[in-house]
């Protein structure tokens, strides 16, 4: 058990300082965020709450699906060989899962305080919906980290992942989109049972790729 | 012809569906009116999807568990059948939805973009691009071997998102479309007396339908792959 943990820590900072030490991948993705941004703020203006919400989730989801999508895409077949030897396929996966979310809920929050900065802030609850951005990042970043397994697996660039994804991402926005309207408006209180909701999802989506990703791992 | 006893009752079931369906006395409701008899077809549909997408996911677990190609193949042609289902489940019911919930001053695709918001055809479109993206990842990998295992991994993991988003969502939201709680048209209060003795008929008879199409697609494509999995 502490083996394995440490196993995981290892690869988490592994992963980690591969990001601190090739900065550019993660300042590609923050200039993603800033553009993409930028393109809103020259087309819409300062939107309105309705629309914010939208364009802010949407964002979101764009902004997961390029942080997460190098995570088994920059592996070669050399080097996951070598993981084959020093790790187990649950161990890896949770690594990539821990660091990916870790990536994903900073990205989040600077895409929040973007989105605020330029496009106006119609959020009334900031603390609720602050959790409920970094609960949504966290959602986003489990299920398309096992998608880029998927993807890698097949051989295949992001844009299968896209095509993979979407269907199944569908409900967890749908259900951040509502919880977040709830966070626009002082007079509605946010609906508990939808959060464990989501946070039963996320707990799902880890479990499959646990049970799942063996199979993918073997060659 | 032992064998064939279920292909004959489901002939049998399909004809019983259609004369007795669309004969039978049916209890005519304000909104519904004959419309009614489309419960007969249309409701059948989703639940022939649904049982069909399980036997797909079965067939992918049983993979992953021995290995057989033929699993990947049989998991495959009833993901192909569920999908025809599911079509057909949303032209029924957008056939139906035309009578009973679009302005009948509008052209039903006029009102098409505020009726497929409702959760309950969100969840039927996300099955269908659920089962769409299974067939262009399947078809985006050459080796067989690989193609099977990654495609069946994607096929349980679909699977378990699939279920919250018809089973738990609709439930949270909103909805125009009947069995907002409860289990629609499985609860005894939801549907006429005179009507189940034709709907439950009518389930194992598309069902089954559905099982005898895929069966014969199955044994061409085992036919088609047989140097590769028997030798």
């Amino acid at each position: 058990m502490v083996q394995s943990l440490k196993i995981i820590y290892a690869l988490f900072n592994k992963d980690l300082l591969l990001e601190i030490r090739q900065q550019y991948t993660f300042y590609g993705i923050l200039l993603y965020i800033g553009s993409t941004i930028f393109v809103l703020f020259m087309a819409v203006e300062v939107p309105e709450s309705d629309i914010w919400n939208g364009l802010f989730w949407v964002i979101q989801l764009f902004i997961s699906i390029n942080a997460v999508a190098k995570s088994f895409l920059q592996e070669n077949r050399g080097r996951m060989l070598y993981y084959y030897s020093i790790a187990g396929p649950a161990q890896f996966m949770l690594a990539k899962l821990f660091f990916n979310s870790l990536l994903m809920l900073v990205m989040s929050v600077l895409s929040l305080g973007l989105f605020s900065l330029f496009l106006g802030n119609p959020v009334e609850k900031l603390g609720a919906f602050i959790g409920l951005v970094l609960l949504g990042g966290w959602s986003l970043s489990l299920v398309f980290t096992f998608l880029a397994a998927i993807a890698a697996k097949a051989q295949q660039n992001a844009a299968i992942m896209a095509i993979l994804g979407f269907p199944l991402i569908i409900p967890q926005l749908l259900l951040l989109m509502r919880l977040s309207k709830a966070a626009f408006n002082n007079m509605m209180t946010i609906p508990v049972e939808t959060v464990l909701l989501l946070i039963a999802l996320d707990a799902m989506v880890i479990v499959l790729s646990v049970i799942l990703f063996p199979f993918l791992w073997k060659d | 012809m032992r064998k064939a006893w279920w292909k004959i009752l489901s002939v049998l079931l399909l004809v019983y569906t259609f004369t007795v369906g669309l004969m039978a006395n049916v209890p005519r409701l304000p909104q519904l009116q004959e419309t009614i008899r489309n419960l007969y077809f249309h409701v059948c549909m989703w639940f022939a999807m649904m049982i069909l997408f399980i036997i797909s996911v079965v067939h992918a677990i049983l993979f992953l568990r021995n290995n057989k190609l033929k699993h990947d193949i049989c998991s495959r042609q009833y993901a192909v059948i569920g999908i025809i289902f599911g079509i057909l489940g949303y032209s029924t019911g957008a056939i139906w939805m035309s009578y009973t919930w679009a302005d009948p001053n509008n052209p039903a695709y006029a009102s098409f973009s505020t009726i497929a918001r409702d959760p309950k055809l969100i969840g039927a479109a996300i099955a269908l691009l659920i089962y769409f993206a299974y067939l262009v990842l399947r078809d985006s990998i050459t080796d067989m071997d690989k193609k099977a295992r990654i495609s069946a991994v994607y096929n349980i993991f679909a699977f378990a998102f699939l279920f919250p988003t018809i089973w738990i969502l609709p439930r949270l939201l909103p909805s125009l479309h009947p069995g907002q709680e409860g289990n629609p048209a499985l609860n005894t209060n939801d549907v006429d007396s005179r009507m189940r003795m034709v709907f439950y008929p009518a389930i194992l008879g598309w069902t089954l339908l559905g099982v005898w199409i895929t069966t014969l697609k199955i044994r061409i494509n085992l036919l088609k792959e047989k140097m590769l999995i028997y030798e």
